[in-house]
C-alpha cells in the first residue's frame, strides 16, 4: 500500500473529491476510498463535510467509517503488515507468528514503527486457510508463514 | 389506578388488506398479509422472546432471541423478519429453540453488569425479563474475559469501558449496560428522523455513538426521547427515573405545549411525576414526542411558581399575600366599582389558549353573563385569527381540514411560514418520514429552515421570499396554475362556484401577477415559482401546511384565502393526503377559538348578532347577552389609554411579552385600575397587575384540549393543584363572588353545557371521550364518530368560494434609517415567551435570543459572530447578540422571542391584519448596529420588573 501522505487542508481537498464522485449511486464508499487514497487515512474533519455534501448525519458517516477497519483514523507507515488471526491460522500457529512480528518490529498491533516504515495490523481471514498461517504485506499475500519467511517479510518492509 | 402497560407487538402493523391465517403453537390466528410471525404470535397472545424488536421501528433481526421453527422450513428463522404465509404452522417453543435462546442470553449476560438490584431499570428491563423468560440459570463463560462492564480488569485499565454520558439534562447514556440492539439508533432514524445515533465499530467493538463519538449534548441529538423509550435496558434512562425510581401508576393526558397535542402517559409515584412517556395510541403523535412534552415539565414545580393569591393597591407597591376569599372579594368589588363608575363596558377579559376548553368557556361565560358585555378576546388574536377569518370565508369553517395521519398520504407538501421541526416537532418528524418515502417538499419561507435541507430530506423548491410578500407569491403560483391550464376543472365545477372561479382566474391571470413581474419585489426567481406551481398542481396529493409566517402580517387573512384558493384550484380538498392545515402554536388555540373567545363570536363561531344563538345561551344562563361585538385586545388597550377601559381579567396569557408594540401594551395596562392576572408565574404582564391569582398546571386539572387537527383530547389530573384550585375552580369562585350562581363540581359538566349549546360539539362528552380516546369535531348526529377530514362531500358553506387576493405592500417599509427586515420565530427547545421552558433544563440548548444576520449585512456593519448589537425599529430598540449565518437572505434578520430581557416585541410595530387585527410580527424594518450594553428601555424595564415582583415579608422573587 504505497500511499503518499499529505497534510493539512483536508476538508477543502476532500470537497473536490466528493464533488467528483457524488453523482455515483451509493457514493459514500467510493468517496471514502478516494479520500483514504489521497490522505492515507480518513481525517476526522472530513466526516462532517461528507455528511453535509451527501445530506447525511455526522453519525451515519462516522458509523460507516468505523465499521471498516481498513479506513484508518491516522496515517499508516510506509508499509502495512497484516497477520491473519482467524480460526484456521490460529490453529496452525498464527499466534507464534504474531509474537515474532511484535518482537522483530518492537510494536504491537495498530502501531507503527518509530521510523515510520511499518504498521502492524491483525486481519480476520485472507481466504488462504489452506495455506495457514497467512499474512499480507501491503497488497501481496503470503501463505505458510514461518519464522524464516516472516523475518524476510519484515526485512523487506523495513527497507 | 395502576400503571398503563402497552402491548409491544414487536413489529409495526401491516397496512395490507388481504388476510392470512396461520397456526402458532396450535392457535389459529388471522392477520393482515405482511404481518411478522412475531406480531401474529403476540396477537394470538403468545409472546416470543425478543430484544432488538419493538413495534415503534421496523424489524431488524439482530438479537437472535425470537427464533421460531416453521413446519416445512429448514432452520430457525427470526420471527420478527419472517412474514406470515397462508397455512404456516409455527412453533415458538421447542427444545432446540430453548437451547439457542438460553445460549444467546448467556452471551449477552456475560458482558453485562450484574447490578440489577441497584439498577435504575430494575422492574422495567427487557433484558431482565428475557433472562427470566428463557430460564437462564448460569453463565458458563464467566465474567472475567474481555468486557465493556468494568472500568478496570485485573487492575489494568479496560480500554473497552466507557464512562456514563450525563451531558443531556434529561437522560443518561451508560455504555456499560448496552447490548447493541440498535433500537435507539433505529428510533432516532425511523421515528424522529434526526439520524443522530449510529453504531460505531464492528463485532465486539460495536457500540452506540451519538454523532461522531460525541457526547449527547454536543451531537446532532434533539433530545426527543425516542431512543430512551426504545432502549430495553438501563443504557438510556431518564434522570428522573434514576432519581425517583419506577412509577407505580399512570394516566393518559395531553401535552400542554404546541398545537400538535401529543398524548402522553404521565407516570407517577404518588403525586410525584416520574416521567412523561408518549402514548402509542395517541392519534396525533402515534407514540412520538419532542424535548418539550417529554421532558420539559419541571416548571410545574419550579420555585418561581406563585402559590398564594396576592393583592396590591398600586403597581409600585410590593405584593401582599391574601387568602383566596379575600382575593375573590377584592376583585369582585373592584370590578363592580369600575362598572358602576365607568360603565358596563369598562371591564373585560382575555381567555387563554394554554388552558382547557372548559376553562376558556367559563371565562367567556363570566364576561358575557357576569360582566354583561362581549369584551372577551384571546391570544389567538395575535396568531391564528386570520386563519379563522380566511378559512371561514373560503370553506365555511375556521379550522384545518385534515388529521395529522393525512400526511402519510401526501405526495407534495407545501410548508409556508412554518418551521415544523422546531415549532411542531412531532408533526415535523411525521412529515420527514413521509418525505423520506419520496414525497416532494416545497418550502416558502424567507429563512432556510431545517426542512430545506436536513439529513435524508431536501426540499424540491425553496422560495426565499422577502418578508411581507406572501400574497404576491401565492398569487403568482395561482397565475402559473391558471395560465398553464393545470387546474382541476372537474373538482372546481363540482365543488366550487364556477363564476367566482372564473372571476378569480381572470384576476390571477393578469400579467402583473406573473412570477416574472412579482420577482422584482418578492425576490423569488420566477423559474422557482413556476416549477413549484407545476409540481404542486400535477404532483399528486398536494397538502399545504402553514404557520404564523402566513398569518402574522398585515395581509394575513388574504394569504390564508390565497392558500384556500390554491387548494381548491388544484382539487386538493376533501380526502386523505391533501388539505389546508394551519399549524397551531398553542396546545388549545383551536379550542379557545371554538369556545367563543372572540368578542364577536359565541361558542362554535356563531356571531353575537345571531338571535337564535344568543337565545340558546340567554335561556340557559338567564341573562341578556349584548348583540354588539365587544373590544379586541388592541381596542381594550386603546380604550384604556383613552380612559374608558379600566379593568381586565387575564387568564394564562402574557400580553406584555407576546403582544406587539410592548410600549403601547404597558401604557394601556398602566392606565387601568384593576388588572387581574391569573397565571403560574409573576409574568411580565403581572408587573402591571393589582391582583395575582395563582394558576394550576395541566397536570393538576381535568379538562380537554383541542389540537390543530380539531382533535378533542382529554387532560387528566394526576396531582392536586399546588396553588389549591384548578383554574376552572378559580374562575367559578370569581363568578360566584360576582353574584353568579355557578355550581360546577367537575369540568365534565362544563363540557356537557358546551355540547348542549354548540352544534359542532353536540356529540362530545367525557364518557364518549373515554370510549373513543379522542374525537375530532364536528362530532354530532351527522358525524357521530367525529370528522378526521372535513369537506369530504362538499364544503361546509356549500360551494367553495374563490376570493381575489390583491397584494398590498405593508405600510412597514425599509428605508435609509431602517434598511433591514426583521422577522421572528421560535426554536425547538423553547416555547413562546418561555415562561415555562425557561424554567426547565431546556435552557442548556437556548439560553438567550440571538439575532441571525447574513454575513454580508454583518460585515457592512462591522459585526462579528457573538457581538452585542443594538436592534432598532421605528417603535423601539433592544440589544442582543448576533449570530452570523446564511440561513437568512441579505437584507433579512431573524430572532426568537423566548426571553423577556430581549423583548423582541419592543421592536415590532402595531401594524396588523386588515381583517382581524392580528399583529404584523413577521415584518419590521430595523437597523442593526454594534452595541456595548443594554438599551435604556431594557435597563428601565429590568428595574421595574424587579420592583414589581417584591412580595411583602419575603425575599425578592428571583427571576
Amino acid at each position: 500500500m504505497n500511499v503518499h501522505v499529505a497534510t493539512g487542508g483536508y476538508a477543502e481537498r476532500a470537497l473536490s473529491i466528493i464533488d467528483d464522485l457524488k453523482h455515483l449511486e451509493g457514493p459514500m464508499l467510493p468517496i471514502l476510498h478516494a479520500i483514504q487514497h489521497e490522505f492515507g487515512f480518513v481525517p476526522e474533519e472530513v466526516k462532517p463535510v461528507l455528511a453535509r455534501e451527501l445530506n447525511l448525519s455526522r453519525a451515519e458517516v462516522h458509523g460507516v467509517v468505523t465499521f471498516y477497519h481498513d479506513f484508518r483514523d491516522a496515517p499508516a507507515g510506509r508499509h502495512v503488515l497484516k497477520i491473519c488471526r482467524a480460526e484456521a491460522c490460529q490453529a496452525m500457529g498464527a499466534e507464534r507468528v504474531v509474537d515474532q512480528a511484535r518482537q522483530l518490529l518492537g510494536i504491537d498491533f495498530h502501531q507503527t514503527t518509530l521510523d515510520g516504515a511499518v504498521t502492524l495490523e491483525p486481519v480476520f481471514c485472507l481466504g488462504l486457510c489452506a495455506c495457514a498461517p497467512a499474512a499480507m504485506l501491503d497488497s501481496e499475500v503470503y501463505g505458510r508463514v514461518d519464522e524464516h519467511s516472516l523475518t524476510e517479510l519484515v526485512a523487506e518492509a523495513r527497507r | 389506578m395502576s400503571l398503563i402497560h402497552e402491548i409491544d407487538y414487536g413489529t409495526p402493523a401491516s397496512r395490507l388488506e388481504a388476510q392470512v391465517t396461520v397456526t402458532i403453537d396450535g392457535r389459529e390466528i388471522t392477520v393482515p398479509e405482511g404481518t411478522s410471525v412475531m406480531r401474529a404470535s403476540m396477537e394470538a397472545g403468545i409472546q416470543v422472546p425478543k430484544l432488538c424488536a419493538t413495534d415503534m421501528v421496523d424489524a431488524f433481526g439482530s438479537c437472535r432471541l425470537c427464533l421460531v421453527e416453521i413446519e416445512g422450513r429448514a432452520g430457525t428463522p427470526a420471527s420478527c423478519t419472517t412474514p406470515v404465509m397462508p397455512g404456516m404452522v409455527v412453533h415458538t417453543q421447542t427444545g432446540r429453540l430453548k437451547d439457542i435462546r438460553k445460549g444467546m442470553m448467556e452471551l449477552y449476560i456475560s458482558d453485562h453488569p450484574l447490578d440489577c438490584l441497584t439498577c435504575a431499570a430494575n422492574g422495567d428491563c427487557e433484558l431482565q425479563d428475557m433472562a427470566g423468560a428463557v430460564g437462564l440459570r448460569d453463565v458458563r463463560y464467566g465474567y472475567e474475559g474481555d468486557n465493556h462492564v468494568q472500568a478496570r480488569t485485573n487492575g489494568e485499565i479496560n480500554v473497552q469501558w466507557m464512562p456514563k454520558d450525563e451531558s443531556n439534562p434529561y437522560f443518561t447514556y451508560d455504555p456499560s449496560k448496552c447490548i447493541v440492539c440498535s433500537r435507539c439508533v433505529r428510533a432516532c432514524e425511523e421515528v424522529q428522523g434526526t439520524f443522530a445515533l449510529t453504531i460505531e465499530g464492528r463485532g465486539f467493538d460495536s457500540r452506540v455513538s451519538a454523532g461522531m463519538h460525541e457526547n449527547f449534548l454536543e451531537s446532532e441529538c434533539v433530545s426527543c426521547g425516542a431512543c430512551v423509550q426504545a432502549c430495553p435496558t438501563a443504557t438510556l434512562t431518564e434522570k428522573s427515573v434514576i432519581a425517583i425510581g419506577q412509577p407505580e401508576h399512570s394516566a393518559v393526558t395531553t401535552c400542554a405545549y404546541c398545537g400538535v397535542g401529543c398524548s402522553f402517559k404521565a407516570e407517577m409515584r404518588g403525586e410525584e411525576l416520574v416521567r412523561m412517556v408518549p402514548w402509542k395510541d395517541g392519534q396525533a403523535n402515534r407514540g412520538h414526542s419532542c424535548v418539550k412534552g417529554r421532558f420539559a415539565y419541571g416548571y410545574a414545580s419550579h420555585k418561581d411558581r406563585i402559590l398564594n393569591p396576592m393583592v396590591r393597591e398600586k403597581i409600585t407597591d410590593p405584593w401582599r399575600e391574601v387568602t383566596w376569599d379575600e382575593a375573590f372579594a377584592h376583585v369582585a368589588s373592584e370590578f363592580k366599582r369600575l362598572q358602576y363608575q365607568y360603565g358596563r363596558d369598562s371591564i373585560g377579559g382575555i381567555t387563554s389558549s394554554r388552558c382547557t376548553n372548559e376553562e376558556t368557556f367559563l371565562v367567556q361565560k363570566l364576561i358575557r353573563a357576569g360582566f354583561g358585555n362581549n369584551n372577551v378576546d384571546t391570544c389567538a388574536r395575535v396568531c391564528h385569527s386570520p386563519t379563522g377569518y380566511g378559512l371561514g370565508q373560503a370553506f365555511g369553517t375556521s379550522a384545518g381540514t385534515q388529521n395529522f395521519d393525512s400526511v402519510e398520504h401526501s405526495d407534495v407538501v407545501v410548508v409556508i411560514g412554518a418551521n415544523p421541526t422546531d415549532g411542531h416537532p412531532v408533526f415535523g418528524s411525521r412529515l420527514k418520514k413521509r418525505l423520506r418515502q419520496g414525497a416532494k417538499l416545497i418550502v416558502i419561507d424567507p429563512r432556510r429552515i431545517d426542512l430545506v435541507k436536513t439529513p435524508h430530506v431536501e426540499a424540491a423548491y425553496h422560495l426565499p421570499l422577502k418578508p411581507g410578500t406572501n400574497v404576491a407569491v401565492m398569487t403568482a403560483l395561482a397565475h402559473v396554475i391558471v395560465t398553464e391550464g393545470i387546474f382541476d376543472e372537474a373538482f372546481i365545477r363540482e365543488r366550487c362556484d364556477w363564476s367566482e372561479f372564473e372571476d378569480w382566474a381572470a384576476f390571477v391571470a393578469e400579467p402583473q401577477h406573473s412570477p416574472e413581474e412579482t420577482e422584482i419585489f418578492t425576490g423569488v426567481p420566477a423559474e422557482l415559482v413556476r416549477g413549484a406551481a407545476r409540481l404542486f398542481a400535477t404532483g399528486g396529493n398536494g397538502a399545504i401546511y402553514y404557520g404564523l409566517g402566513v398569518t402574522e402580517h398585515s395581509q394575513g387573512s388574504t394569504t390564508v384565502m390565497a392558500i384556500a384558493n390554491l387548494a381548491m384550484a388544484t382539487g386538493n380538498i376533501g380526502r386523505p393526503g391533501v388539505g389546508v392545515n394551519p399549524l397551531r402554536g398553542q396546545n388549545n388555540v383551536q379550542g379557545s377559538c371554538d369556545m367563543g373567545s372572540f368578542p364577536h363570536e359565541l361558542p362554535g363561531y356563531r356571531h353575537v348578532s345571531d338571535d337564535a344563538t344568543r337565545d340558546t345561551f340567554e335561556k340557559l344562563w338567564g341573562v341578556t347577552i349584548s348583540n354588539e361585538p365587544g373590544l379586541r385586545i388592541p381596542n381594550m388597550l386603546d380604550a384604556a389609554v383613552e380612559g374608558t377601559f379600566k379593568g381586565i381579567y387575564i387568564q394564562g396569557e402574557d400580553i406584555l411579552q407576546s403582544d406587539p408594540d410592548t410600549k403601547h401594551v404597558s401604557a394601556g395596562l398602566a392606565a387601568m385600575e384593576c388588572v387581574v392576572v391569573h397565571d403560574l408565574f409573576l409574568n411580565e404582564t403581572a408587573n402591571y397587575a393589582h391582583v395575582f391569582l395563582p394558576g394550576s398546571t395541566f397536570l393538576e386539572k381535568d379538562g380537554t384540549f383541542t389540537n390543530a387537527e380539531r382533535r378533542i383530547n382529554r387532560v387528566r389530573k394526576v396531582m392536586s393543584p399546588k396553588n389549591g384550585y384548578a383554574d376552572w375552580e378559580v374562575t367559578q369562585k370569581l363568578a360566584q363572588a360576582m353574584g353568579l350562581n355557578w355550581t360546577y363540581t367537575h369540568p365534565s359538566q362544563v363540557m356537557d353545557e358546551i355540547a348542549a349549546t354548540t352544534p359542532s360539539f353536540a356529540g362530545v362528552s367525557y364518557d364518549y371521550l373515554e370510549k373513543m380516546g379522542s374525537v375530532q369535531w364536528p362530532c354530532n348526529e351527522k358525524f357521530p364518530v367525529g370528522s378526521p377530514i372535513m369537506h369530504v362531500d362538499g364544503f361546509v358553506r356549500g360551494k367553495g368560494k374563490f376570493i381575489r387576493t390583491e397584494y398590498v405592500a405593508t405600510d412597514e417599509r425599509t428605508g435609509p434609517r431602517f434598511p433591514l427586515l426583521l422577522t421572528t420565530g421560535r426554536i425547538l427547545s423553547q416555547y413562546n415567551v418561555g415562561a415555562q421552558t425557561r424554567r426547565t433544563e431546556n435552557v442548556v440548548w437556548h439560553d438567550e435570543d440571538l439575532l441571525e444576520i447574513h454575513p454580508h449585512d454583518a460585515e457592512q456593519r462591522g459585526i462579528k459572530d457573538g457581538d452585542w448589537i443594538k436592534l432598532a425599529s421605528r417603535s423601539g430598540d433592544t440589544t442582543l447578540r448576533a449570530l452570523i449565518t446564511d440561513r437568512v437572505a441579505p437584507g433579512v434578520v431573524y430572532t426568537t422571542f423566548h426571553h423577556p430581557d430581549t423583548q423582541a416585541n419592543v421592536i415590532t410595530t402595531d401594524f396588523s391584519d386588515w381583517a382581524t387585527n392580528c399583529p404584523e410580527y413577521k415584518v419590521t424594518a430595523v437597523q442593526v448596529s454594534p452595541s456595548n450594553g443594554p438599551t435604556e428601555w431594557q435597563q428601565d424595564y429590568e428595574e421595574l420588573a424587579r420592583r414589581s415582583r417584591r412580595i411583602a415579608g419575603k425575599l425578592e422573587a428571583a427571576e
